[in-house]
């Protein structure tokens, strides 16, 4: 099971390590012609796979986003779901070219695991839910309470962390598949259910009846969730940052998936930058020129990505909050094509 | 035979390929350094591999502070340990579960074994009913079946069944008073003094026996004695000794002995998986003993039981013992199933602090350390009982 599969990337990591050097996974992905990416087992509005096995969530868009500005073709990825317990093996051994699964950048992950954030996607934090039944309209007034949480996660770092802060007890129940887990917390095993707000939206909007339960208001932690690639290989590890960005100055200037065309014809000299009018940026990248464009053309802005997985119009219905662009009051910002 | 003068003589060896000693030795040291290089080859390429990915290796992580809360802790434990100790704590859990399992398993698996053997219609198709059904549902369905049944069939914590004062049955486990005060060592003590006085009375009535033919009720008498001696140093003592009731306070039941739904759900799928296996085990082992053994206890005029306990099962133990060792160990490694339902074993916490330091390999390394140390306890104790038991030959 998953126990196995973790030896399994462990003895891969072993024998077939030597096979990926740092500095040539773009050159790898062109050669194989696809982005592998890694993505989460299943979270509705960040990488969820329909009936007929397509993914798509606002992790799988920067999937295909990459795929788009390497191959001008955002359908040149291929996916590998992997818990949170493989994610990072997986990455280390070579077995995916790119994390897009929500994964928290902390300085350990940055400096012990060999890897690197690459830049945010999502700007999330650490919430409890709870049933409406049990009267608790904020977590300080869960004393001794048991919660649910899933293991290998900064989860469950940050629910010891806020409990040893707040001089509280609780009891946790930990849990290793995300079903079996959210099961115990509807059956009443646990009183409250931890993790990132987003995914507490998502399962909340994934139950029969939604509204029986509340997200309460505090936030344990900060959890900036983005692509991870390998250390060493700056090449990739700035086409991964650019990506992010450009899709970032997209919704900033405007350009859409609909007006991208329209776009290309103005004047603004921003706009031409980014869509690759004029200028060389796609050279510095080792890529087509047109690489941003392509984004834009076939996955959209950021904007449009959050509307289509997370916004008002998804039974996620999340509000833009921090991650709205800096203009308005959020955290996302674009940095400049040029 | 003594007398024989024409002994031959084991031929010189030469160093010759059709020498078949030389060529054995040959190859097994090929063989060895065939493998001492794969070995080799595999260690210093993970070495090298980790270390251009700058990934830290090395087991000083086990010194660091773990940060994270386990449910269970059968030595004390908080947050700001070190992940050395939280890895204790999971191999004390393991270790927990596997000996009440054994334990219950072996006498359970046992009777069943037994009953199957029953003249009873009955009694004997429904221990073999059990036997394969238990054998032939998947261990991991069982374990979410059971862990289901607790934590959606039972009430939660306020609407707690409560049968008794003190004892509370919830989704969130079985709470039971614990006893508390100096009195509950003296109470051990003479528990302790109980036990050596049953095991000098079940010595002398075996010697009385063999003298006199008269035979002592021990069983009856031991009960007695293990009963009333802890009492008696109880009440001589006059140390005080309180009851730790639980009660519910906020969410949950604070104080008391508690046996928690993972707990509970992991322990009885392992005696009930198990025990179907221990059961066919005892059945084979009772059937390897001849019918004329049976016969000639039943001249003898022992009552059934007797036959059983004196008769078959020390020769069936010899057929028993081997196979059951594998059942044990099975067991103690199929607890590592527990990180499905929540119970942190050491699998569980191993898996958390790996990921949290990302030393994949070390982490697997203490996990195989661990079960092996304990898998290869068990087998040498079981070998151990084996010899012990085995059919002396005079």
């Amino acid at each position: 099971m998953r126990f196995v599969q973790t030896i399994a990337c462990g003895v891969a990591l072993m024998a077939f390590g030597a096979a990926v050097q740092a500095g040539e996974t773009l050159d790898a992905v062109k050669k194989k012609g696809f982005v592998q990416c890694g993505i989460s087992t299943g979270i509705a509005g960040f990488s969820l796979a329909d009936s007929k096995g397509n993914w798509s969530g606002l992790d799988v868009d920067v999937c295909r986003a990459i795929a788009a500005a390497v191959f001008g073709d955002a359908s040149k990825y291929k996916v590998t779901p992997l818990t949170t317990q493989q994610r990072f093996t997986a990455l280390q051994s070579g077995e995916v070219d790119v994390l897009t699964r929500n994964t928290t950048a902390t300085i350990a992950r940055d400096t012990t695991l060999g890897l690197m954030s690459a830049g945010v996607n999502y700007y999330d934090s650490q919430g409890v839910m709870v049933k409406k039944t049990l009267g608790v309209k904020s977590a300080k007034e869960l004393d001794g309470a048991a919660v649910c949480v899933q293991p290998g996660t900064t989860t469950e770092l940050n629910l010891a962390d806020w409990f040893r802060a707040q001089n509280m007890k609780f009891n946790p129940v930990v849990i290793n598949n995300p079903e079996e887990a959210m099961r115990s917390f509807t059956s009443g095993r646990c009183d409250a259910f931890t993790t990132d707000k987003s995914q507490l939206a998502a399962v909340r909007a994934a139950q029969a009846t939604p509204d029986e339960f509340d997200i309460l208001p505090e936030d344990f932690s900060k959890e900036p969730l983005g692509p991870m690639v390998r250390q060493g290989d700056d090449d990739w590890f700035t086409l991964v940052r650019w990506t992010l960005n450009a899709m970032l100055e997209a919704e900033e200037y405007g350009i859409t998936m609909a007006n991208v065309d329209e776009k290309a014809k103005s004047d603004n000299p921003n706009i031409q930058r980014i869509l690759g009018v004029s200028g060389e940026l796609g050279k510095g990248l080792k890529l087509d020129n047109k690489w941003a464009y392509n984004i834009i053309k076939q996955v959209g802005n950021y904007g449009e990505s959050f509307e289509r997985n997370l916004g008002k119009t998804t039974p996620l219905k999340l509000d833009r909050g921090l991650n709205a662009q800096w203009r308005n009051g959020g955290l996302m910002y674009g940095w400049p094509v040029r | 035979m003594a007398h024989n003068t024409t002994t031959p003589q084991a031929p010189r060896r030469r160093l010759s390929w059709n020498d078949p000693f030389t060529r054995g030795i040959l190859y097994q040291v090929l063989i060895l350094g065939v493998l001492g290089f794969c070995v080799w080859y595999l260690v210093s390429n993970t070495l090298h591999n980790l270390a251009v990915r700058n990934i830290s290796t090395g087991f000083d992580f086990l010194g660091r502070e773990a940060g994270f809360a386990i449910g269970e802790t059968p030595i004390a434990y908080t947050p700001s340990d070190t992940y050395g100790r939280a890895i204790l704590v999971g191999l004390f859990n393991t270790l927990k579960v596997s000996v009440v399992g054994i334990v219950a398993a072996t006498v359970f698996g046992t009777v069943l074994g037994i009953a199957r053997l029953s003249k009873n219609w009955l009694v004997s198709r429904l221990a073999g009913l059990y036997v394969e059904v238990m054998r032939n549902v998947p261990l991991l369905l069982q374990l979410f079946f059971w862990y289901a049944l607790i934590t959606e069939a039972l009430p939660g914590p306020r609407q707690a069944l409560h049968p008794v004062d003190g004892v509370f049955l919830s989704n969130r486990g079985l709470k039971l008073p614990a006893l508390q005060g100096d009195g509950l060592s003296w109470i051990l003590l003479g528990l302790a003094l109980a036990i050596v006085l049953v095991v000098v009375m079940a010595h002398w009535a075996r010697r009385r026996q063999e003298l006199t033919g008269n035979i002592f009720p021990v069983a009856r008498v031991g009960l007695v004695v293990l009963l009333l001696v802890p009492a008696a140093a109880l009440l001589i003592s006059g140390a005080p000794l309180a009851l730790d009731m639980p009660e519910l306070r906020g969410f949950n039941f604070v104080g008391g002995l508690t046996l928690s739904p993972e707990f509970a759900a992991l322990l009885a799928g392992l005696i009930i998986y198990t025990s179907a296996f221990v059961a066919e085990v005892v059945r084979s082992g009772i059937q390897s003993v001849g019918k004329g053994q049976w016969e000639a206890a039943q001249a003898l005029g022992l009552s059934r039981s007797r036959m059983m306990r004196l008769v078959i099962l020390p020769q069936a133990l010899r057929v028993i013992v081997p196979p059951m060792t594998s059942q044990y160990l099975n067991l103690t490694k199929n607890s590592s199933l527990a990180v499905a339902i929540g119970y942190p074993d050491i699998v569980s916490v191993v898996n958390t602090t790996l990921n949290q330091t990302g030393q994949a390999i070390e982490g697997i390394l203490i996990i195989m350390a661990a079960y092996l140390t304990v898998s290869l306890s068990i087998s040498i104790f079981m070998n151990w009982y084996n010899n012990r038991i085995a059919l002396v030959e005079r």
